[in-house]
């Protein structure tokens, strides 16, 4: 193999004999190929495994049970599902801010970031309205207790999601700047996807499995 | 042109005096204290275990009430899986995984140093609380009701549940971290077939961190909010259900002993490869049975409940299972004697640590076997065999392979060789100790004699035997005294090392001991799977790397399957905020154990420290436009 090893020879690196020269690499780059968007992934794999072991805990506190939901009634609908409508919507803006972080266009980024912060704010509201609509108490029931914790922790996933949206918009206006700036943008972005399509199963959960089972 | 070697040395020094001590992030500074630490926590469980023998030695002994009994046997417990079990595999990974892949640096430098404080901490509260007399004293697995509201009055079993959230963010946080360390930051070549073997232990490790540890922590998170919030998870009275517990905290714990197991088989392929004088046998096979290992260690989980009402069927499930995780780890053992009776052998300390798990595992293992079968463990459930066979794995699996680590890196993490003679003391007195202290046991747990009892008396029978046990674990601890000794004689007056004093083929032997802050002057482009030994270059193809900055701190990322170049990435500098982060989380960890209202206000100073530790200043996003250049985009 000579100069031109093809094993080598990418993204500007460059084989010249014994030397493998990476001066001309990029400094950062998008998706899969960032280790920061492997950690996102790693976080991904944690949270989506506690949402999982707690739905786990939710049906079986049920086989366990004699009637669910134990002595409640199901959370009432309306709030729950205006806000399963506005996480989807928020998955618009969000892909578009997305978008715009990767073609590196800081207007749009400021403008897409601006409104995702708009719908996190939304979101935010309406899950405290859903917590006055579960129609029941944390500590009267294990169902009670798991209905809860559920929802906690997905509103703790809301919460740190806004936070670091919103930090990070901060940045985007004040600077300072650079090109891996924006990779953290689309980062971010892929977090939100996870938050909003581990809602989901949840809202399915919280909401429908408890009515169905009395259909 | 070469590397500047002092340019370098300026650029990834960590900062001098006790404020860079605590700002610092090289990998290697914070593993040495990982390892320091863990240790240290091993000799504090041991002399709780010590003191458990002494009080067992003879009948109706009046050394140590019921009451502390308790204590120390669910702090030895805890201890030793929470606070040096796993944690010592990390930071073991944390010290030597880069240096083997042949980076820079680690990933997320300033995550992991936020890894070890946090993990610091808790294991300091623990030790505090045990001293103030609150220590937990439900056993290590904490079952509710007895460390429930009902039953676990004050707040010990509250202080275990947040021990385990201290332990577990680590965890989880350094699995992250060795996961984009080995994915990303590998040298050029080193494609996945050609990671060292300890490197994939640990990838598999981490992998299963992330989808076991998040079970415990929602556990003790549920039964911290049953102690403190009323919620009602465990409680049968108001719909809730003890047996939850066990499922949540078995489907971690038992993943959680093969996290101690699967880095100790990556430590012992090491060593008997670099002390057989030849590569491992059958690589192919090692990767799929740790692979292998990984995945059947999640189907296990029920064969600790089999005294429980879970369904006949479902137990000879897990029975099966229980059966068929011995395949992958004969596989091992038979690629492991292939490697010993083909090699020249250099018997040197690391390498009789290595035999000594032989012996010790293989027993241990048998009995697992035993024990997989219902009407069996039902019959010798929560006695002394049960302590005896898990002593069996997790010392045999995991202690007598890092000890042998210990001796084979030593020389790597200070620039000195170990003690040949010492050594041999250690080993033998350890080894001798060990079955001595354990192998009895086996014949008290047939013999009847509970577990987690603090005293029995003379006309059960069981004197001589747990005198003989006694005077096995007295032995022991003389054993770890004189590694001790060895190792602190030795740090000062020990043989100098040369870069590679074993003659092994992996790349951390390529660089000094102990390497340069910035692990490799010259960085390392991987043609074969042990490079040392068989460089394989085919003429004109390169052989290291150039162009990666020297006046900044710069890595080499590389593609995730072939470790192609891919583009360089700025690693970050140090700084005191993961250190302020995880004095904030600490301080909102030990007050959720008061009022949950800490959750809330603990949580200000959390973001205010995150922010400070992500915000880049001016100056560093200057030095990084300079050697700024934009990928391809869209």
């Amino acid at each position: 193999m000579s100069a031109a090893d093809p094993f080598f020879e990418r993204e500007g690196a460059r084989a010249l004999g014994e030397v493998l020269d990476v001066a001309q690499m990029p400094s950062y780059a998008y998706g899969d190929r960032s280790p920061m968007w492997w950690a996102t992934l790693g976080v991904i794999a944690i949270e989506g495994t506690v949402f999982a072991l707690m739905a786990f805990a939710y049906f079986y506190l049920w086989s366990q049970s004699q009637s669910w939901p134990q002595g409640a009634r199901p959370p009432k609908l309306t709030w729950g599902t205006l806000n399963t409508i506005i996480l989807l919507a928020s998955v618009l803006p969000n892909y578009w801010t997305k978008k715009a972080a990767e073609r590196q266009d800081l207007r749009q980024v400021r403008i897409g970031m601006t409104i995702c912060i708009v719908f996190a704010v939304a979101f935010i509201v309406v899950r405290g309205l859903e917590f006055g609509a579960l129609n029941c108490r944390w500590d009267t029931s294990a169902y009670g207790s798991a209905v809860w914790t559920m929802l906690g922790l997905h509103t703790t996933h809301l919460v740190t999601d806004f936070l670091d949206t919103l930090v990070l918009a901060v940045l985007m206006f004040t600077g300072p700047l650079e090109g891996r700036r924006f990779v953290d943008v689309s980062e971010n972005a892929v977090y939100w996807n996870f938050v909003v399509l581990a809602w989901l199963p949840i809202y399915a959960i919280l909401y429908w499995a408890p009515r169905l089972s009395h259909a | 042109m070469t590397a500047d070697a002092a340019l370098l040395e300026r650029t990834w020094a960590d900062r001098p005096g006790f404020a860079g001590w605590l700002a610092a992030v090289d990998h290697k500074s914070i593993g040495k204290r990982f390892i320091v630490t863990a240790f240290c926590f091993f000799v504090a469980g041991g002399l709780l275990a010590a003191l458990m023998r002494a009080q067992l030695a003879r009948p109706d002994n009046k050394l140590v009430g019921p009451d502390l009994y308790n204590q120390l046997f669910t702090m030895h417990g805890s201890t030793m899986m929470f606070l040096f079990a796993v944690p010592v595999m990390e930071a073991m990974a944390v010290y030597l995984v880069p240096l083997m892949v042949g980076a820079r640096a680690i990933a997320f430098p300033r995550m992991n140093a936020y890894a070890y404080w946090i993990y610091l901490f808790g294991g300091l509260m623990l030790y505090v609380a045990f001293f103030l007399k609150v220590g937990p004293d439900a056993g290590w697995f904490s079952y509710v009701p007895l460390a429930g509201p009902e039953y676990g009055v004050g707040k010990r079993s509250d202080f275990w549940a947040q021990l385990i959230t201290f332990t577990e963010v680590s965890g989880l946080l350094v699995s992250i971290v060795i996961i984009t360390t080995i994915f990303k930051l590998r040298a050029p070549g080193m494609t996945l077939d050609r990671l060292p073997l300890f490197v994939w232990a640990m990838l598999v490790t981490s992998f299963m961190v992330l989808f076991a540890m998040p079970s415990v922590m929602l556990a003790s998170t549920m039964l911290i909010m049953d102690r403190l919030v009323g919620t009602q998870f465990y409680n049968p009275a108001a719909g809730g259900d003890a047996i939850l517990w066990q499922h949540l905290f078995w489907f971690f714990g038992h993943p959680e002993v093969y996290f101690i197991f699967i880095p100790g088989l990556g430590f012992l392929s090491m060593l008997i490869s670099t002390f057989s004088r030849r590569p491992v046998f059958g690589y192919p096979a090692m990767v799929l049975s740790l692979v292998a290992t990984g995945f059947l260690s999640f189907g296990l989980w029920v064969h600790h409940m089999f005294a429980t009402n879970v369904p006949e069927l479902g137990k000879s499930f897990f029975t099966a299972m229980s059966m068929m995780i011995a395949i992958p780890s004969a596989v091992q053992i038979f690629c492991w004697l292939a490697t010993l009776l083909t090699g020249r052998l250099n018997m040197k300390t690391p390498l009789l640590f290595a035999l000594g798990f032989f012996f010790i595992l293989v027993i241990g293992g048998l009995t697992g076997v035993l024990l997989g079968s219902v009407p069996l463990d039902l019959q010798v459930h929560d006695t002394y065999f049960v302590v005896a066979h898990l002593h069996y794995v997790l010392i045999g699996g995991a202690v007598f392979p890092l000890f042998g680590a210990w001796y084979y890196w030593f020389p790597k993490f200070t620039g000195r060789l170990m003690g040949e003679r010492l050594g041999r003391w250690n080993f033998w007195l350890f080894f001798v100790g060990f079955n001595v202290a354990f192998w009895p046991m086996h014949h008290l747990g047939l013999q009847g004699m509970p577990r987690r009892v603090y005293t029995y008396s003379a006309e059960m029978g069981w004197g001589t035997l747990n005198l003989i046990s006694t005077l096995g674990a007295f032995t022991i601890a003389a054993s770890v005294l004189l590694f001790v000794i060895n190792a602190v004689t030795s740090l000062r007056r020990g043989t100098p090392a040369s870069a590679n004093p074993w003659g092994a083929g992996t790349l951390e032997w390529a660089t000094a001991s102990p390497p340069p802050s910035c692990n490799f002057v010259e960085l390392p482009v991987v043609r074969a799977r042990d490079p040392l030994w068989d460089p394989a270059a085919e003429p004109g193809s390169p052989r290291r790397v150039q162009g990666l900055a020297e006046d900044t701190r710069e890595v080499l990322v590389t593609t995730l399957m072939e470790a192609r170049p891919d583009h360089r990435m700025a690693s970050p500098a140090p700084t005191p905020w993961p250190f302020w982060s995880a004095v904030a989380t600490a301080v909102m960890f030990v007050g959720s154990i008061f009022t949950p209202w800490a959750v809330v206000w603990g949580s200000i100073p959390i973001a205010i420290a995150v922010i400070a530790w992500f915000w880049p200043t001016r100056a560093e996003t200057r030095k990084s436009l300079e050697r700024e250049k934009q990928p391809a985009l869209p």
